[in-house]
C-alpha cells in the first residue's frame, strides 16, 4: 500500500505541470500534452501501472480499515485524548472523498477519450475551461484538493515509516518535504482552478 | 480530594456492561489511583456492595497488570507512568473521572476493569525468545556489542506488555509491543540467528489474534509508560521484509 501510494504522489507532479498549461490563453501546448500522455506508448504503460497501483490502494485501503474497525468491536465512550497525528485518523474518509472526486474526474476525461461521455477528446483545455467556470464544480474541485492535502500530508511520512524508514535526523527531513508536498501541490491545482474560474 | 468516579461495571465476558457513578470523598492528593480504587472498594464492601474488580500486581510500574482507560487516556493522563504510578494529584478536585477497561477484540473483559491479555503472550510464546541455551552470560569482551546497539536492545527490552499500546492505538494494533519483543533480540547476536523465524511467527500470531494494523498514527508511543518509539516499529517492518 506503500509503494502504492509513493508511485501515486509520483504521478501528482507531472499531472500538475501539464494542468500549469491551462494558464495560458494558447489552448494548443495544453492539448497537446494531453493528446501526448493519452497517445505515447510508454506513458500508456505508465497509465495501465498508475491504475494498477491505485488499485492495490484502494482495495488494500478498504481492506485494512475493515480488519482495524473489526479489532474494536466495543469502542470508549470517552474518545481518545492521546497526542496522535490528528490527519491519521481521518485517513479512510480523506481517501473516500478523494475517490469520489476521481470518479467525477475520469467522466470528465478519461470516459471522454473512451467515447462513453460526449466531448471532444481533441480539445481537454476547452472541457476543462468549461468546467471551472461552473461555481458548483469549483467547490467540489477545492473541497477535495483540501482534503487531498490532509491526506497526503499523513501518507507521504506514514508511506516510509511502512518501509522501515526511520532514521534520527532524516525523518524529521521527510515529515519537512511532506507538509511542502501536501501544501504546494493541492495549492498548485487549486490556483489553477481558481485563476480560471475569476479572471479568464 | 473529592471525586465522582465514572466505572465501568461487568460481571463477566458474556455480561452486557454499563457505567456506574460512585462519589468518593477523602482521597488523599498522595493517593496513587489503585490506592483510590482500594479505598472505594473498601467503601463498597462495607455497604454490602460488589467491589471494582481490577488487576494489579506489583504497584511498582515494572509488571504491567494495573491497566486501564481513564479519562481517555491509557493508564491515565500522564505520559511515561502506569496506572499504578499515577497519584490523585494529577487530578482536579471534583473531577469527574472516567475509567474503562482496554477496549481490543483480542483484550475480553472478564470483569469490570479486566481483561484479558494473554493474547500478547500467545504472541511472545509464537517466537519471541532464544531457543537454543546460550549459558551463561560471557565475557563482555568475547562478545562485542556495539554500545548503541545494546542501549536500544535495552530500551527495547523494557516493554512491560501492558497494552497501553492495544489500548490506545485506534485501530488496536499491538505492533508496538511486536517491535520492542522483536527489537530485543534483533539488536543482539544471540538473537540474530533465529531473527527471521522469529519476526514472521510473531506478526503472523498478531494478526491471527485478531489485532489491527498501524496507521503510524503514534497513539502507541504518546502512551507508552515505558517510551517504546516508534522507530522500534520501523525496525520491525525492516526485519519482516528482510526475513524474505
Amino acid at each position: 500500500m506503500a509503494l502504492a501510494g509513493l508511485f501515486l504522489l509520483l504521478f501528482l507532479p507531472v499531472h500538475l505541470a501539464i494542468n500549469l498549461l491551462l494558464l495560458k490563453s494558447d489552448p494548443e501546448p495544453f492539448n497537446k500534452a494531453a493528446g501526448f500522455m493519452a497517445n505515447f506508448p510508454v506513458i500508456k504503460v505508465i497509465e495501465i501501472l498508475l491504475f494498477a497501483a491505485l488499485l492495490i490502494h484502494i482495495s488494500y485501503g478498504f481492506y485494512i480499515q475493515i480488519k482495524n474497525w473489526l479489532a474494536r468491536p466495543v469502542g470508549y465512550a470517552i474518545a481518545t485524548k492521546s497526542d496522535t497525528s490528528p490527519f491519521s485518523k481521518f485517513m479512510i474518509w480523506t481517501g473516500s472523498s478523494i475517490l469520489l472526486f476521481l470518479i467525477l474526474h475520469f467522466f470528465n476525461f478519461f470516459f471522454i477519450r473512451l467515447g462513453l461521455v460526449e466531448g471532444n477528446p481533441e480539445d481537454f483545455y476547452s472541457v476543462a475551461h468549461n468546467l471551472f467556470k461552473i461555481p458548483l464544480y469549483n467547490y467540489i474541485y477545492l473541497t477535495c484538493f483540501i482534503l487531498l492535502g490532509l491526506h497526503l500530508y499523513h501518507a507521504f511520512s506514514s508511506a516510509f515509516q511502512t518501509l522501515g524508514l526511520n532514521h534520527r535526523i532524516w525523518t524529521p527531513v521527510v515529515k519537512t518535504v511532506a507538509l511542502l508536498y501536501s501544501v504546494v501541490l493541492p495549492g498548485g491545482f487549486a490556483f489553477i482552478a481558481i485563476t480560471i474560474w475569476l479572471f479568464r | 480530594m473529592h471525586f465522582t468516579l465514572k466505572i465501568w461495571r461487568q460481571k463477566n465476558s458474556l455480561a452486557r456492561g454499563s457505567f456506574e457513578t460512585y462519589n468518593l470523598d477523602d482521597v488523599s492528593p498522595e493517593m496513587s489511583f489503585l490506592e483510590m480504587l482500594d479505598a472505594l472498594n473498601k467503601k463498597l464492601v462495607e455497604e454490602d456492595k460488589d467491589p471494582v474488580a481490577f488487576d494489579s500486581d506489583c504497584r511498582e510500574g515494572i509488571c504491567g497488570s494495573c491497566g486501564m482507560y481513564i479519562n481517555g487516556h491509557p493508564h491515565g493522563p500522564v505520559p511515561a507512568i502506569t496506572t499504578c504510578h499515577l497519584s490523585m494529584r494529577y487530578f482536579r478536585d471534583s473531577e469527574t473521572i472516567w475509567v474503562e477497561p482496554w477496549r481490543a477484540k483480542p483484550f475480553p473483559v472478564i470483569k469490570d476493569l479486566i481483561v484479558d491479555r494473554s493474547a500478547l503472550d500467545k504472541i511472545q510464546i509464537a517466537g519471541g525468545f532464544v531457543s537454543v541455551n546460550t549459558g551463561a552470560a560471557p565475557e563482555a569482551n568475547s562478545l562485542p556489542v556495539n554500545k548503541e546497539k545494546a542501549d536500544e536492545a535495552f530500551d527495547s527490552s523494557i516493554c512491560i506488555g501492558c497494552g497501553a499500546c492495544v489500548a490506545a492505538c485506534k485501530n488496536a494494533s499491538a505492533m508496538l509491543f511486536v517491535s520492542a519483543k522483536v527489537s530485543q533480540f534483533a539488536l543482539l547476536p544471540q538473537g540474530r540467528v533465529e531473527a527471521r523465524q522469529r519476526v514472521r511467527a510473531m506478526i503472523e500470531k498478531m494478526d491471527e489474534l485478531g489485532f489491527g494494523n498501524c496507521s503510524n498514527s503514534g497513539a502507541c508511543e504518546a502512551e507508552c509508560p515505558k517510551q517504546i518509539k516508534l522507530v522500534s516499529i520501523a525496525r520491525l517492518k525492516r526485519e519482516y521484509y528482510k526475513s524474505y
